[in-house]
């Protein structure tokens, strides 16, 4: 029950090599990682039964408060930077929550993409307050008192990183494991029942919600960081259905499924647009019609199947 | 409110409860009540409203008029999961169980829901939990297939699952939506006396539906008949049997 363990493990040690084996490929993992995070946030709610198609909203939120705490509030730790924009997306994941959880299948996915490009008109118009399209700079932070060089951070974020994927990553698994995680795909299966088990759907939902927008907010936060620039496009509907592909591409059967996901498509990127700069998006293309065709369990299905068996229990 | 005058009380109790679905009267000014203890089964013809009644108890549909009281308390109007966490729990004629998880999954879960859901990382998958839920199965005897995925076990099995997750409520009052339709006449009257050991041994009060008057005239203490929408005739299994009326419009026997 416990095979997935040993391959993770090799895996984040095979990552944890990369500043050393291919330093050009420090900053494509951490922005991986980063999206890793918020693809993360999806895999939660496709456990629900539920597609987010707006969920590069809070990225952007959790990015953007990072941007605004940093140029125009002067916070410049690293630690709280990271807490405040993932608290900033996480209240946002509430608020819109509320009121979105209560909608299923093709309303729900259709509703956080409209408020998602709400988000996106916002960020791309309020020129005075945003930067419009020109986005804000991120400025480098310091982490308790240090304050780094540009290249001296970015060594130190993709640590960090990887740090936060495997407690957060971890932490994720223990509450899919949990009566409330498990109550989450139990929606997906059978609502009519967990409400007459006494379970409220919505609340359950909400809370899942809630934890997939800081996750996302929290990617965000990174990512502006490791970018130094926010954008109006990371709340692009696009960028939502990136997620959604990472998501569904990774393996939603474990937490691990949507950071090998993220990786797997951004160095697929890297490599795509090296060898056939003008052609890099059919390469993407036919890999992922790949994917689906032969690992309908995403590529973290690979892990699972060795297992033999169906329950998941997977990190 | 004293115990005594607690148990005086029906356990379940009705008053002029109505719903209509357009011009069609599903409940039309219902009096009921359940004592405690009691096995009380519903018959009548399809479209008598038997199930609209059951969904009115347990929350899943509104009355336009009426109340209905448990112990005492008025549950009229309050959403299914609300009802549950006072006492009914519900067993349904097509199983609703979560089909891809195994047996005692499902149960922990419901094991869980009766404990509150909120409980921070621990996970679902405890001794206590899987302890418990052993004990129901094995009271329903289904221990064998604690570990095999739900969607997978056969018709018969399924229902009886469907009434374990109800049973791990610890319910005072178990609602059956036609525990034994669907399931071969043998199977089910080996359904039947598991579950009737069962509430016996945990001091069940029960109201179920039923269609096969075997089944009603060998397990219910009382029988209730509906027709269009309101209670036609009630009595001991006997005395229900031997009235014309009845034969004529449930059984079918002119």
């Amino acid at each position: 029950m416990r095979k997935p363990i040993p391959l993770l493990v090799a895996a984040l040690a095979l990552l944890l090599l990369v500043p050393v084996a291919f330093p050009h490929l420090k900053f494509v993992i951490t922005l991986a990682v980063a999206k890793g995070f918020a693809a993360l946030g999806v895999a939660l709610l496709l456990r629900g039964g539920l597609i987010s198609l707006g969920h590069a909203m809070y990225f952007a939120i959790g990015a953007y408060a990072t941007a605004f705490l940093g140029s125009k509030a002067g916070v410049s730790d690293l630690v709280l930077l990271l807490v405040a924009s993932t608290a900033v997306a996480a209240l946002a994941g509430l608020v819109f929550g509320a009121f979105l959880v209560r909608y299923r299948a093709i309303f729900f996915a259709m509703l956080n993409l409209a408020v998602s490009m709400v988000i996106f008109a916002l960020t791309s118009k309020l020129y005075g307050i945003t930067g419009g399209t020109d986005g804000l700079r991120v400025a480098v932070p310091t982490v308790l008192g240090w304050a780094p060089g540009k290249a001296a951070f970015d060594g130190f974020l993709f640590y960090l990183c990887i740090l936060l994927m495997v407690v957060l990553g971890w932490l994720v698994h223990r509450y899919l494991q949990s009566p409330l995680g498990h109550a989450l795909s139990a929606i997906h299966t059978n609502e009519v029942r967990l409400e007459y088990l006494g379970v409220s759907a919505w609340q359950t939902l909400l809370t899942s919600y809630t934890i997939s927008a800081a996750l996302a907010g929290l990617g965000g936060a990174l990512a502006a960081m490791s970018i130094g620039h926010v954008l109006p496009e990371f709340a692009f509907w696009t960028e939502s259905g990136h997620l959604v592909l990472t998501a569904v591409l990774g393996g939603i059967g474990g937490v691990a499924g949507a950071f090998i996901g993220s990786v797997f498509l951004e160095i697929l990127h890297t490599v795509a647009v090296g060898v056939a700069a003008e052609a890099w998006n059919l390469i993407i293309g036919l890999a992922l019609i790949c994917v689906i065709f032969f690992l309908p369990r995403g590529i973290y299905g690979l892990i699972e199947a060795r297992r033999g068996s169906t329950k998941e229990t997977g990190l | 409110m004293t115990s005594n005058s607690a148990s005086a009380q029906p356990l379940l109790r009705a008053e002029d409860l109505a719903i209509s679905f357009g011009a069609i009267k599903a409940a039309d000014g219902v009096d009921f009540a359940l004592q405690r203890n009691e096995f009380v089964a519903i018959i009548g013809p399809n479209g008598a409203g038997k199930t609209t009644f059951l969904n009115l108890v347990t929350g899943y549909l509104k009355p336009h008029r009426g109340n209905v009281w448990l112990d005492g308390r008025p549950i009229t109007r309050m959403a299914p999961r609300r009802i549950s966490r006072q006492g009914i729990a519900r067993a349904f004629q097509i199983p609703q169980l979560f089909t891809d998880h195994s047996l005692i999954d499902n149960l922990m879960l419901a094991i869980a829901a009766r404990e509150g859901i909120w409980q921070g990382l621990t996970p679902l998958n405890r001794r206590a939990y899987r302890d418990e839920a052993m004990e129901v199965l094995e009271l329903l005897g289904l221990a064998a297939d604690a570990e095999t995925m739900t969607g997978t076990l056969p018709e018969g099995l399924r229902k009886l699952a469907d009434i374990t997750l109800a049973f791990a409520l610890n319910p005072k009052l178990l609602v059956l939506d036609e525990p034994t339709s669907g399931v071969s006449s043998i199977e089910r009257f080996r359904i039947m006396e598991t579950l009737m050991n069962a509430m016996r041994r945990r001091g069940l009060s029960a109201l179920f539906v039923e269609h096969d008057m075997e089944v009603v005239q060998k397990y219910a203490d009382r029988v209730v008949v509906w027709n269009a929408g309101h209670v036609m005739a009630e009595g001991t299994p006997a005395e229900v049997m031997s009235n014309p009326e009845v034969l004529e419009s449930v059984v079918g026997v002119v």
